[in-house]
């Protein structure tokens, strides 16, 4: 996907565009999760090395999350929570909050030591790294 | 066993504007909730990616505008392989209910949820009538 800064509408008209064509994807079909359960995953391939999974998690606090991850398998649990002041009336309620778990399976040997997280802004990006031995080498012929 | 709460995928819905752009690009509408108390309205909005100094907020003829853009020059140089949502900025407007005194206007930013908080105009505030 290439960008164009020139003309940053157009960039990221290319981006929803490459997000909802990958919508379909079969990457996780042999993964025992399903879709469809919160919160919502995106995943991208960084170069050769590893994937990012970014996930959107407006108003959870960092300390409420929990990110464990064993083998190929990353496990993201937490628990969002809304405050009304006290004494008020509610014109209008669209936020959801409750408890979340959800086992994402990656369909390839990863490296669970190496995975880093990051939570800016209401966005959970993870880090995984391939496993070494997994990664693709070139053979030589003798 | 103690029932719990389970979170459920909200779709994200887009924003149908009363004039197109030219360009197809796509916008959301952030969940939100508004609640009011006797001195103020409180204006909650969700949007995931956008960070503070990237948030426009304006009353206009009694109408609340929020705007936020998120930075995808942060998805540069990957591939998405697999996907749930899509991305893109956030508008949203609503007429206001009841007088706000405009200078008054707080908000705040935390983990990607928009706290405004409104302060109603004094003339705005509820009085108690007494029967005579």
């Amino acid at each position: 996907m290439s960008m164009m800064y020139s003309d940053p509408f157009a960039a990221l008209l290319g981006l929803q565009r490459a997000l909802e064509a990958r919508q379909a994807s079969d990457w996780l079909r042999e993964a025992t999760t399903g879709t469809g359960s919160f919160p919502p995953i995106n995943v991208f391939q960084q170069g050769e090395g590893g994937f990012v999974a970014i996930i959107e998690l407006p108003g959870v606090s960092k300390s409420d999350l929990n990110i464990q991850a064993k083998e190929n398998t990353i496990r993201i649990a937490g628990k969002k929570s809304i405050q009304y002041e006290e004494g008020a009336s509610v014109h209008r309620r669209e936020r959801v909050s409750g408890e979340f778990d959800r086992t994402l399976t990656v369909p390839v040997e990863i490296d669970p030591d190496g995975i880093k997280a990051q939570y800016r802004d209401g966005v959970l990006a993870l880090f995984i790294p391939i496993a070494e031995k997994a990664k693709p080498r070139s053979i030589e012929i003798s | 066993m103690v029932s719990k709460q389970e979170l459920q995928v909200q779709q994200k819905r887009q924003v149908e504007d009363k004039e197109e752009a030219t360009i197809p690009v796509r916008q959301f509408l952030p969940n939100t909730d508004i609640y009011e108390t006797e001195t103020a309205l409180t204006v909650v909005l969700e949007m995931p990616g956008v960070e503070k100094t990237n948030v426009e907020v304006a009353v206009e003829g009694g109408v609340l505008k929020v705007y936020g853009r998120i930075d995808f020059s942060k998805y540069e140089g990957l591939q998405p392989i697999y996907t749930e949502y899509n991305i893109g900025h956030y508008a949203r407007s609503f007429r206001l209910s009841s007088k706000i005194d405009q200078t008054k206007i707080e908000a705040q930013m935390n983990d990607g949820v928009l706290s405004l908080v409104l302060p109603k105009v004094e003339e705005a505030k509820p009085r108690a009538i007494s029967v005579t």
